[in-house]
């Protein structure tokens, strides 16, 4: 018997949750559809999300693919179907990737190894500088930050996961939520060990009664705390709170049963979620949006 | 003994790639510094190395803490007291600061910079170092006797304020006088 999940319209960091509430239900290696042909948008969180969906699955699923021409376009010259074809079977017309003006800063771009995090960062310094200080009125300063950023995020697969992962970015409108302002996305998601395996595996850990995956989040993200020893570890993600709150921007991380979000000035999400339903690995998305007043708060 | 080492070249070489100008993640810090390291193998008892960022594009806070921090770290530790390693940094901009000044602080740590107006001692130290450091890099050699004025405090205290920023290998003790790391360099530029 085959289970069926059907993704929503709008596929991001909130809809998702929706599909792995879904899963949650589903025994890993058992049969599975996942229906998209009425998806008409997906965030880069969603298309990175939905590919390591496809990672933790013992039976490769089948994925019915959008049925809208522009989004399966889209889909096409984010990268998507590239890695999906080998994670899903693919149901329905795939499009082939055609040239055009697109918004995807960085397509879809699996992370592994070191050498992806130099790849990733030397290809979008360009670009990102330009739709940083352009159309979101950043101050040139916050490009050099924003890629510091990207490069930590990126690592936290290589240092980690204990397997790839992927990366995108993304710059578009938001036109209800934030009456047209421009937004640039980075989605990094993997399947991989999760904060709380990762940090359990600390030598001469203790836990506590507390500890669950909230926790883990909690002692990773806003305390620094990392597995190894080395008192220079967790600078990365220090790192990356610093460059988040100077920029008003928002940060959300979620792994296992939990997630956890440094909420800017503009955003009404909760700051910590727990007893979601359970997904394997880590899936982190940082929002930067245009600054209608210019300049550093 | 003065070296030159081009982090740039020696990040290409790492990596074995002439597309890379981005000094990013662990590893790569890591092996950036080893190979620094390997360079300065074989160095005499005492050495100065202009760690030189001109080139390097950006560098984030894992790559500063292999290649900045922990070479700072392992020049004043114990161990190495036989051997005096100093450091020098020039070419560092405003791209690279955030990362490097981050990782100072992490580690309480401070080191020399040279810019195009002169050297300049950055990262953790108090006002009076800092007014030490000043004092000997104006003087080109000084005693404590004549750091005392300037820091208002007895020769005695001063003579322990240098003696701490020699540790830190933020000057070097030459005889009974001390001479600031960047003012040495500026001399033979």
């Amino acid at each position: 018997m085959t289970s069926v999940i059907t993704l929503p319209p709008s596929l991001d960091d909130h809809t998702f949750e929706q599909v792995v509430e879904q899963l949650a239900a589903v025994p890993p290696d058992a049969r599975l559809l996942l229906d998209a042909r009425h998806t008409r948008w997906s965030s880069p969180y969603g298309l990175t999300a939905l590919l390591t969906l496809g990672q933790t699955r013992a039976e490769r699923p089948t994925l019915a693919v959008p049925e809208a021409e522009e989004t399966a376009g889209y889909w096409a010259r984010a990268g998507f179907f590239k890695y999906a074809d080998e994670l899903f079977e693919l149901s329905g017309a795939v499009p082939r990737v055609r040239g055009g003006e697109s918004s995807v800063l960085l397509e879809i771009t699996p992370v592994v190894k070191s050498e992806d995090v130099h790849d990733v960062v030397g290809r979008i310094q360009q670009q990102a500088t330009r739709i940083l200080t352009t159309e979101l009125h950043y101050d040139a300063k916050a490009t050099v930050g924003f890629a510091m950023s990207l490069s930590e995020i990126c690592q936290n697969i290589v240092e980690h996961a204990g397997r790839g992962g992927w990366v995108a970015v993304q710059a578009y409108t938001w036109r209800k939520r934030l009456g047209n302002r421009r937004v640039v996305v980075v989605a990094v998601c993997d399947a991989g060990l999760g904060f709380r395996q990762s940090l359990e595996s600390a030598p001469g850990r203790v836990l506590d009664d507390r500890w669950d995956d909230g926790k883990a989040l909690e002692d990773a993200v806003v305390r620094g705390v990392s597995r190894f020893r080395d008192p220079g570890r967790g600078q990365g993600i220090a790192g990356v709170r610093r460059f988040i709150s100077r920029w008003d921007a928002k940060l959300s991380v979620r792994s296992g049963t939990a997630k956890i979000a440094l909420i800017p000035s503009w955003d009404e999400d909760v700051p910590l979620q727990e007893g979601l339903a359970p997904f394997p690995g880590a899936q982190v998305q940082v929002t930067l949006a245009e600054r209608v007043s210019g300049g550093p708060r | 003994m003065m070296i030159h080492i081009d982090v740039s070249s020696v990040l290409r070489q790492t990596l074995s790639c002439e597309l890379y100008s981005n000094l990013v993640t662990r590893p790569t810090g890591a092996a950036v510094r080893t190979q620094i390291e390997a360079l300065l193998a074989d160095s005499r008892e005492r050495s100065l190395t202009v760690i030189d960022f001109s080139h390097v594009g950006m560098i984030d806070f894992s790559c500063a803490d292999e290649v900045v921090a922990k070479l700072l770290l392992r020049s004043v530790a114990e161990e190495r007291v036989q051997r005096e390693a100093y450091f020098l940094f020039r070419g560092v901009t405003d791209d690279h600061w955030d990362a490097i000044e981050s990782v100072l602080e992490r580690h309480g740590l401070a080191l020399v910079l040279q810019t195009d107006d002169g050297c300049r001692v950055v990262g953790t130290v108090n006002d009076r170092e800092r007014r030490a450091w000043e004092t000997v890099y104006e003087l080109g050699r000084a005693l404590p006797a004549d750091v005392a004025p300037a820091i208002g405090a007895p020769q005695d205290d001063a003579a322990r304020l240098l003696d701490g920023l020699h540790r830190r290998r933020l000057l070097m003790r030459l005889d009974d006088g001390y001479v600031a790391v960047g003012g040495l360099a500026d001399r033979r530029a």
